[in-house]
């Protein structure tokens, strides 16, 4: 599953590294597609598929996916080889030697994350992190490996599954299933909203006293969240919520939160 | 059901595979070579207009491109009767992904095509008027004003007919559907509402754009040998009736059609750059009572007593067609005149 982050990378600019045709094309297998719209050798393509059939194709999505599993590894490594610097993997781990505890993520926050752990480990803390770089499949047992014998993983998620919390620490608690972990599932920058340094250094202070809820949500404004409830409490017409919040927040502006 | 004899002396009619008329003139369909596209043992029901007309149409178009052509199909009844996994009717290159998309992966196919330099493979996409009136018309507006090199072809059975016979926007007013039920003081699909997707094509100023009827099948034959020589976007609008939802007897689908042609209900007319450059004229003028009489979709406009308002409304709709078309030898187009 190919997963972009939202407005974080698609409205910021950033150097890349652009390798030249002639090394990508003495990397990458000639293109030969299974499937063909060719005149020469008639096929039909996305037949109607019923109950007899159905669980079958679906099988085999999932049997490709797991293959992928193997397969991403591998391909990392020669990618290496090949061009001379990495290009993700499974999973990403960052100084997390002896780490008693680990921050667990997806995606661009995990710059921001080893800036606090490069700092947290300056002052002494036993600190590190892991970056996942696939979602599907998810590498279960290369995280389980990664995070070694951590007392306990903060997953930093930017999403939400309203009505029961975080989706990649439910994955992340599976992969360390009877280890005894402790797995904090922490909600933050949803619509975009900055994940700061300072913000994440006291999350996970507090979290090395563990403080923290099952679900954290960083950097929630409980007082605008409470002054809606009390609204719609008060009256049976309380507005869009949306708005009526931007009205309660005031002039929003480009800013930390 | 009516028994309708086969008259074999019908020269010069438009009977199918005439074998009287000059090899040069009889429908693809005589040939041996024929393509076949759309082989035998689908599912689609008796008397099933679209499953005649695309039979034509693509057939049409194979014999066109010499072979060259991919299909993409929307979902619908087309689709549903023709591809159970894993049966396949089509003998073509075929691909069917969305309701609504059909018009946007044929683009892909054709920019595909034209980035592989396979210019002389032809893309025709196809759906029904569920998928190209209402779900795909987006994707089909993109595709004219981009005018990518696609003929899509609908086959306008004026409603939802695989899931229900479910009102569509191509829905003719006053007919009888799941959704447009005979009930309260307006029975059927309400006047006044509905898409003409023709007219609609034709504002995009694509290079062409034409109607046809299984009714006729060599005019549509004609069309979509026309449209393959052109490149760009080409739409062709087909009125395939549907027993099924109709409530039409399978062995008059052909009767239904030209009911419609010559009611001036179903006008056939070709369009270049939003032009009417051609027109077929009505041979024999017919009532519209004619072509409603064969559909139980409209038997409530004359049961328990005749609904002489909404028919009287019905023929003002054909006869309009009628004046704006020029479908009479006596008649002029009136295409300036809005209406």
């Amino acid at each position: 599953m190919v997963c972009m982050d939202g407005f974080i990378l698609t409205h910021a600019y950033e150097r890349v590294d652009i390798a030249d045709q002639a090394q990508v094309d003495a990397f990458l297998p000639k293109f030969a597609p299974r499937q063909m719209l060719d005149p020469q050798h008639k096929v039909s393509i996305g037949a109607m598929v019923g109950p007899e059939a159905f669980m079958e194709v679906r099988y085999l999505q999932h049997h490709k996916q797991l293959q992928a599993l193997e397969l991403i590894p591998q391909l990392s490594g020669e990618f290496e080889r090949h061009f001379g610097r990495p290009c993700g993997g499974l999973v990403r781990p960052y100084r997390t030697e002896e780490a008693e505890t680990i921050v667990i993520a997806l995606g661009s926050v995990n710059g921001t994350i080893q800036d606090v752990v490069d700092e947290m480990r300056a002052a002494g803390v036993s600190i590190g992190s892991v970056s996942i770089g696939s979602f599907r499949p998810f590498p279960l047992e290369a995280l389980r490996d990664a995070v070694g014998s951590a007392k306990r993983l903060v997953v930093v998620e930017k999403d939400l599954a309203v009505g029961i919390g975080g989706i990649v620490s439910m994955d992340v608690r599976k992969s360390v299933a009877g280890l005894g972990t402790v797995v904090y599932t922490v909600i933050a920058g949803l619509g975009g909203r900055s994940i700061t340094c300072s913000s994440l250094r006291q999350l996970l202070d507090r979290a090395l006293l563990d403080e923290l809820e099952p679900v954290t949500f960083l950097d929630l404004n409980w007082s605008v969240v409470r002054r809606h409830l009390d609204r719609e409490a008060r009256e049976r017409r309380s507005g869009p919520t949306a708005e009526a919040i931007l009205r309660d927040v005031g002039t929003v502006a480009s800013r930390a939160h | 059901m009516s028994h309708q004899p086969i008259r074999f002396y019908q020269t010069g009619t438009f009977t199918v595979g005439n074998r009287l008329l000059d090899p040069a003139l009889r429908t693809v369909q005589s040939d041996n070579e024929r393509a076949n596209s759309l082989t035998s043992g689908h599912r689609a029901c008796q008397g099933c207009g679209e499953a005649l007309g695309a039979r034509y149409a693509v057939d049409a178009a194979v014999r066109a491109t010499q072979g060259n052509l991919i299909v993409v199909n929307a979902t619908g009844c087309l689709e549903v009767f023709s591809t159970p996994y894993p049966e396949s009717s089509w003998q073509v290159p075929w691909m069917h992904s969305l309701f609504g998309n059909a018009p946007a992966v044929a683009s892909g196919v054709a920019a595909a095509l034209k980035v592989q330099g396979k210019s002389h493979i032809r893309v025709l996409a196809q759906g029904g008027d569920g998928g190209t009136t209402d779900i795909g018309l987006g994707c089909l507006s993109g595709m004219f004003e981009r005018n990518d090199d696609v003929l899509y072809l609908c086959y306008d059975n004026e409603a939802y007919m695989n899931t229900g016979v479910q009102r569509s926007s191509a829905t003719p007013a006053g007919a009888r559907t799941a959704t447009t039920p005979v009930a309260g003081p307006e029975p059927g699909a309400p006047f006044g509402q509905g898409k003409n997707l023709p007219l609609i094509a034709m504002a995009h100023g694509i290079p062409y754009v034409a109607t046809a009827s299984v009714a006729n099948l060599h005019d549509l034959e004609r069309k979509v040998e026309h449209a393959m020589d052109l490149r760009g976007s080409r739409y062709i609008h087909v009125h395939v009736p549907c027993p099924l939802g109709w409530g039409s007897e399978p062995a008059d689908t052909i009767k239904v059609a030209r009911m419609a042609v010559e009611s001036g209900l179903f006008p056939l007319y070709e369009a270049e750059y939003g032009e009417v450059t051609g027109r077929v004229p009505i041979r024999k003028l017919a009532p519209v009572n004619a072509y409603l009489k064969l559909q139980r979709r409209f038997a409530h406009l004359f049961r328990p007593e005749e609904d002489l308002a909404r028919l009287a409304a019905i023929q003002g709709i054909a006869d309009r067609n009628i004046r704006r078309f020029g479908l009479l030898p006596d008649e002029k187009p009136m295409e300036a005149k809005n209406d």
